[in-house]
């Protein structure tokens, strides 16, 4: 979880929506007009069919995330929607990077591959493409090192989580409501 | 059975309780028209389709049922955007259904496509593009769900015209299958009582009263609280009519055009029973010194409205009426215990002293020009129990101000978006539901350019009204601004008393046209208008331009710094982030 000078933090919220045409749009939409920023959004199907997951990271304030959970929470097609706190949830990104080898600079590419334990897809005498998946913190700090080498591109999926435990999003997440959403149940 | 697209519509309209639809026909939506010929349902052919749409919200203000508007692709879908827009904000139920160019040649440019769902996506509750004919019915269905129920508003089916024509089977779906839409209508008993125990304890309390209160009908169990807790009520621009003005606990419209009670009544309170209100900036003023001491409970059936603006100590999610009977019973069963109501009689006699000492004012000259507000006091007397419409400017104001409210849904308005142009076509949409009900618009003179054609609808569809031209030629809300924070210099907004001459214009529509210069003339005018009942009316008065709604709150500033007339004004900058009316 970083933070920036704002004491705005990253939020990452999984939510459940219906596979409906538009439906996207309408959850970028909402973040847009509200005036958010989307770090990422990865949107995928779920085990359910019907059911899509949208996993979405912004830089918000507290009070700011609730307002556009509980907007999110109006549109007829999302279901349910979770916070998932950093401990509590595992996180995963994928990302695929077409890194500059040439020469002796490509033995020590590929000992960083090692390091992190991240696998080559595809070999040019010029280039090294490697797969890297992993928490959104240590692809970071593998495209760091990967930068003095020279990145070609570059190409991420965005972050994907699931809340650690036996609950699904369905059964027991902590959704997020109203105060008085809450209260009221 | 066998059955279209367009004719599963009408019978899935009908099954709605669907008695008039306004709309305008066209190239994409000519499949639907055709069933109409023999449908029980009415169509009023609108000369707009924007008047259509506000025709729907009239009818839906006025009647507590879904208003519906019909209009073809392109630009017919895309003169229903404002409308769409100010249902969105002043949750208005309507269902607007949309022809489409046929589903081969979407997304293909064709002739008069629009991308109807996409526009209007951040301006409905929620849209659908019905792509088979198997779906239209439950989509229909769904369509009124939704605009009725929770916090309503607006949703539009877009209907591409192969699936108007697609032949199907009929069904009637019993269920609505919408799983990510529960609103929480009952309110929680255990958050109720807290309620209660903040009321019991408070010395200075206030019924906030929004538009929710009049979306849920619950006027008469307001009245029932209010009366049996002993506690002061404003109503919202949103509200008139929540609560009768002449009742002792009735303190009038707050916010930046309110009575100075009202103002001040939530500026002084300890605690705020905001019901069904949203702690908009035109009530608020400048946030962080809006009603400083004041707990909050606040009541809403949209979470999101909670905590938006204003912290709630006592949040309550859930149906204003069904709270409402909740708040009134508890409160009745804690007051029999502990002997009666607190006693707050300082409260209620600063409250009582402040209404006589600060009262709406305003002088009429018997030799001047007509006074807005005299005009509208004198239609009031002659009139008192009609439903009120007005445009979106000074007149307004005054109207909200000077109009005596004593039943819910005789008030209709464009809060929110604050459209010009919806006087008309939504006192047109609320004497077609309201048949047995005068109604009268308070337009303004610029509005009512906007939208006046559909006085030929109501001529030809012979659903009379009365519209009463606060004529003082000019764009009233705007010269007053640009009179207060722009040091008089006047800038775009000088219209002309003569033109167009509005009894004239009133005339070549089928209506009767009547004019009043002089406040002496106003009486029989009046008086002559109420006495046509077969036709609409226009009257033209011709009113004072200089005229400035009072009290005032500038935007930005504090509900501290209420203006009560021109004496107090100080030379102040318009402040950047405040809109014009
Ligand atoms: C569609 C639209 N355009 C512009 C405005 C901005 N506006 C607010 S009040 C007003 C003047 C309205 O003039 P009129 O109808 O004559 O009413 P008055 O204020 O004179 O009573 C204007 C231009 C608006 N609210 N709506
Ligand atoms: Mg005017």
């Amino acid at each position: 979880m970083s933070a920036n000078g704002n004491g705005k933090r990253l939020h990452t919220i999984s939510v459940l929506v219906e596979d409906k045409p538009g439906v996207l749009t309408r959850v970028a939409g909402l973040f847009a007009a509200r005036g958010f920023n989307i770090d990422s959004l990865a949107v995928g199907p779920t085990a359910e069919p019907g059911l899509s997951r949208m996993t979405i990271v912004v830089q918000v304030d507290r009070k700011p995330l609730e307002q556009v959970v509980k907007q999110l929470n109006k549109l007829i097609n999302v279901i349910k929607i979770v916070e998932l706190e950093p401990g509590e949830a595992v996180e995963r990104e994928l990302m695929l990077v077409k890194v500059r080898a040439e020469g002796e600079t490509r033995a020590r590419v590929l000992e960083i591959c090692d390091v992190f334990r991240v696998r080559v897809l595809d070999v040019t005498h010029k280039t090294l493409t490697i797969e890297g998946t992993g928490t959104p913190e240590k692809l970071q700090a593998l495209l760091e090192l990967l930068r003095d080498f020279g990145i070609v591109e570059l190409a991420r999926t965005g972050r994907i989580a699931l809340a650690r435990g036996d609950a699904g999003i369905r059964d027991r997440g902590r959704r997020l409501k109203a105060v008085g959403e809450r209260e009221a149940e | 059975m066998k059955v279209t697209g367009a004719q599963a519509l009408f019978m899935a309209l009908e099954r709605e309780g669907v008695e008039i639809v306004f709309g305008i026909p066209g190239g994409a939506i000519l499949p639907a028209y055709d069933p109409l010929i023999d449908s029980k349902i009415r169509h009023v052919l609108c000369r707009h389709e924007q008047g259509a749409g506000h025709a729907a919200e009239g009818y839906a203000w006025a009647t507590g049922k879904v208003g519906v508007a019909m209009a073809t692709s392109g630009p017919g879908g895309c003169n229903l955007v404002t409308p769409l827009a100010d249902a969105k904000m002043d949750s208005v139920p309507i269902v607007a259904i949309t022809g489409q160019v046929p589903t081969p040649v979407v997304g293909n440019d064709a002739f008069q496509e629009a991308d109807i769902t996409g526009i209007t996506m951040p301006i409905t509750k929620h849209n659908f593009l019905v792509k088979d004919a198997n779906e239209l019915v439950e989509t229909i269905r769904a369509a009124f769900h939704i605009a009725r129920t929770g916090r309503p508003g607006p949703v539009l089916v877009d209907i591409p015209k192969d699936v108007q024509l697609q032949e199907i089977t009929w069904r009637w779906p019993e269920e609505v299958d919408l799983p990510g839409y529960k609103p929480t209508t009952k309110g929680n008993l255990k958050q109720v009582r807290e309620a209660v125990k903040l009321i019991l304890a408070s010395e200075r309390p206030v019924l906030y009263v929004g538009g929710g209160v009049i979306k849920a009908d619950a006027a008469k169990e307001l009245y029932r609280l209010a009366v049996d807790g002993r506690l002061p009520v404003v109503t919202t621009l949103m509200a008139r009519g929540a609560f009768p003005d002449d009742h002792e606990l009735a303190l009038g419209m707050p916010g930046m055009h309110g009575c100075y009670a009202a103002v001040t009544a939530m500026q002084k309170a300890d605690l705020l029973i905001a019901l069904g209100a949203r702690f908009d900036d035109r009530v608020t003023g400048q946030l962080s010194t809006f009603a400083p001491e004041a707990k909050v409970i606040h009541v809403d059936i949209d979470p999101a409205e909670i905590g938006k603006n204003r912290a709630a100590d006592v949040p309550i999610v859930g149906d204003a009426k069904d709270v409402i009977v909740k708040l009134h019973a508890e409160l009745k069963r804690r007051q029999e215990e502990i002997g009666g109501p607190p006693d707050r009689s300082a409260w209620l006699a600063t409250l009582e002293r402040w209404k006589r000492e600060h009262p709406l004012r305003y002088e009429q000259p018997s030799d001047g020009p007509i006074k807005p507000q005299f005009a509208i006091q004198r239609l009031y007397e002659h009139a008192k129990d009609a439903i009120v419409v007005s445009g979106v400017g000074q007149h307004q104001m005054w109207a909200s101000q000077f109009w005596r409210f004593s039943e819910p849904r005789t008030w209709i308005n464009s809060g929110g978006l604050g459209t010009m142009g919806f006087a008309i076509p939504a006192a047109l949409g609320a004497a077609a539901g309201r048949p047995d009900k005068r109604v009268i618009a308070i337009d303004g003179d610029g509005c009512f350019q906007m939208t006046a054609q559909e006085l030929a609808t109501s001529t030809t569809e012979r659903i009379p009204f009365i519209t009463a031209v606060i004529n003082n030629a000019h764009l009233g809300m705007v010269r007053q601004w640009q009179e207060l924070f722009y040091e008089e210099r006047y800038s775009q907004v000088y219209l002309s008393h003569e033109v167009p001459d509005y009894a004239k214009l009133a005339e070549a529509y089928g209506c009767v046209g009547l004019r009043a210069e002089h406040p002496e003339d106003v009486d029989a005018v009046i008086e002559k208008a109420l006495s046509v009942t077969d036709r609409s009316v226009v009257i033209d008065f011709r009113c004072d331009p200089r005229e400035m709604v009072f009290p005032m709150v500038p935007a930005g500033a504090s509900n501290d710094d209420i203006i009560l007339g021109p004496e107090q004004i100080k030379p102040t900058k318009d402040p950047s982030e405040a809109p014009v009316a």
